[in-house]
């Protein structure tokens, strides 16, 4: 049992959970970006977006990524059909 | 003379900062320096006790700020350290009743006196940290190896560039090499490269330190300990030296060691 234990270990080690968790609520600190504030802007920007194109709400992905010492919008909306 | 001002803060409460304060503060004055030490933490004062100066204090921080006495009249001497003083808090004002330009004020009567001041900042980020900041030239941060800590020292330290300190320095307080070992703790290295700041040092938890807390003597002076080993470093870093970093290692028996070495 130990064994198993220790070929998962890597996976389940609570210190990853804490670097992973702390990695994205400091992404939202530094670019002092709430989770609440990045809802209604990815809220606004389907409104936006689907007065041109159909788009795939559920699959839609509006968040931030931070670097060495820029941060960076990035949005991924997969498009079903452009209206014309 | 012209002393440097170094502020101890943390943003989340309980993580150490008054006893690495205090530690730091005795291991430079057992290196020769001489030292004074602030205590801002205003209606919450702690550097007295942990100092054992508790009994001494007749003048304090707002009485210096008021022009009641004069500064030197409020330092109080440690009791083993000739060249150790202590400025310590008021207890009964509130937060409010210094402002930062009296703060750079006195921090700049102190350097031309002392080689280094270093400041007890309190928790938070309110007025008792603008104070505490005010006339610091450079930081030291106060983490422990855990999320809600870790977080706040990374808010501290985007506030600290505001105040143009950039390059503050990181001391990583009660590590535990067992539960490191284990997965369940945060490493050296896991703090470090999220904070992206100078490390200064690693401070194991031990509980030697609630002794000498309780007894009133910084465990920097202990030679035999492995805690005041740690602040020695910290110390030594400070005072511009290339010491390297102790192994957290330490704790393990016999046949881990040989283990360990049979893996290498």
């Amino acid at each position: 049992m130990d064994f198993i234990n220790r070929l998962f270990k890597e996976d389940t080690a609570s210190k990853n959970m804490a670097v992973e968790r702390l990695r994205l609520v400091l992404v939202h600190d530094r670019a002092s970006v709430s989770t609440g504030l990045m809802e209604s802007l990815k809220e606004e920007m389907f409104q936006v977006i689907s007065k041109y194109m159909e788009i795939d709400e559920t699959n839609m992905e509006v968040k931030l990524n931070a670097g060495e010492r820029s941060t960076a919008l990035i949005a991924n909306i997969p498009v079903k059909r452009i209206k014309r | 003379m012209s002393g440097k001002v170094l502020v101890i803060t943390s943003g989340k409460g309980g993580v150490g900062k008054t006893t690495t304060c205090a530690n730091i503060g005795t291991g430079l004055a057992i290196r020769g320096k001489k030292v004074a030490l602030i205590d801002a933490d205003i209606g919450l004062r702690n550097l007295d006790v942990v100092m054992g100066l508790e009994n001494r204090i007749v003048f304090d921080l707002i009485d210096v700020v008021e022009k009641n006495c004069k500064l030197r009249q409020a330092l109080i001497k440690d009791r083993r350290f000739d060249n150790l003083y202590l400025l310590p808090a008021a207890q009964t004002k509130e937060k409010d009743a210094v402002k930062p330009e009296q703060m750079v004020e006195l921090c700049e009567e102190l350097k031309l006196d002392f080689d280094y001041i270093l400041i007890d900042c309190p928790a938070g980020i309110e007025h008792g940290f603008k104070n505490a900041v005010a006339g610091a030239d450079d930081a030291i941060i106060v983490t422990t190896p855990d999320v809600s800590a870790v977080r706040d020292a990374d808010r501290i330290i985007g506030l600290l560039q505001t105040y143009e300190i950039t390059d503050p320095k990181l001391v990583i307080n009660r590590v535990r090499p067992d539960m490191v070992r284990r997965g369940d703790m945060m490493d050296v290295n896991d703090v470090n490269d999220i904070l992206a700041i100078t490390l200064l040092g690693v401070v194991p938890d031990d509980q030697s330190i609630i002794v000498s807390t309780n007894k009133g003597e910084p465990a920097v002076s202990e030679q035999s300990s492995r805690v005041g080993q740690a602040y020695r470093n910290i110390v030594a870093r400070i005072e511009g030296e290339d010491v390297p970093f102790m192994s957290l290692d330490f704790d393990l028996g016999f046949f881990e060691r040989i283990k360990r070495l049979l893996k290498k």
